[in-house]
């Protein structure tokens, strides 16, 4: 690759303490460090389970020392957040369908040995779920997973 | 141009790390990092044992692990592209999160396979 010959403004390190949408963005993009984090607490956890009672009991004893409450708290809000805004952001990523749509014929161009030719198809159109019913449905499944989660440990 | 081919896996476990992960930690955190730790609630020992060396709980257990796991190395990455302009390291960057990632999830599976 020849080195960019065009001029680039440099941007400060600093630059998503600008605006507070900057900022959201960075926190939202920081969440990946308790995602890592919990999945690292959840290991120890499922290694001193398997260890026996004792072990089970001496990490509970580290997982309630002040430190470690404060870091999980916090890693609370980043993974709220985390759902919050991955939720939100579903529908943009890709369009659901649900029934109500219709299929309407076209004609689209193909390849056919290297040649373009028209030919006939069906493309669906309308019947999109709405963004709002989208999100909705991942909060009741949220709630699913959360309420099977508690019965399952709890019970 | 290995990179190339790695590219789509890699964003397929960032999006399925981040529904697992959208879907699964905030019970996660509250139960075992907050509420058993503080007593909050206490489940007993032999269950919490019995559910966690059942197959189906490891193979879900090892699934949630790597893509979470994935999922934080590919945005993580990112992060410090970006928030740190740190482009020019762009290759010990993306070596050093992916290659904790597959660490972690070597790890993850000899946990589920001995516990």
């Amino acid at each position: 690759m020849s080195a960019p010959t065009t001029y680039r403004q440099p941007v400060s390190r600093l630059w998503w303490l600008k605006k507070r949408t900057y900022f959201l963005f960075v926190m939202r993009e920081l969440s990946s460090v308790f995602v890592a984090w919990f999945a690292v607490f959840l290991m120890i956890m499922v290694v001193a389970i398997g260890r026996g009672e004792a072990s089970y009991q001496s990490f509970l004893s580290w997982a309630a020392s002040p430190i470690v409450v404060v870091v999980n708290i916090v890693a609370l809000a980043f993974l709220v957040l985390h759902t919050v805004t991955w939720f939100a952001l579903t529908p943009q990523a890709m369009v659901v369908r649900g029934p109500g749509g219709r299929w309407v014929p076209r004609i689209k161009e193909v390849s056919v040995a290297g040649r373009r030719v028209p030919a006939a198809t069906v493309v669906r159109v309308g019947g999109r779920v709405p963004a709002g019913m989208v999100i909705a449905s991942q909060y009741a499944g949220l709630i699913v997973v959360s309420a099977f989660v508690v019965w399952l440990v709890l019970r | 141009m290995t990179k190339r081919h790695l590219e789509p896996l890699l964003w397929l476990l960032f999006s399925g790390g981040g529904v697992m992960a959208a879907v699964f930690l905030p019970i996660l955190v509250v139960l075992f990092g907050l509420a058993i730790p503080l007593g909050w609630v206490q489940p007993d020992y032999n269950h919490l044992h019995a559910v966690v060396s059942h197959w189906l709980t490891r193979l879900v257990l090892l699934g949630l692990f790597v893509v979470m796991l994935f999922h934080a190395a590919h945005r993580f990455r990112f992060t410090l592209y970006d928030g740190l302009q740190l482009r020019g390291f762009a290759t010990p960057i993306a070596v050093l999160c992916y290659g904790a990632a597959l660490v972690g999830s070597l790890a993850a599976l000899v946990i589920v396979l001995t516990v």
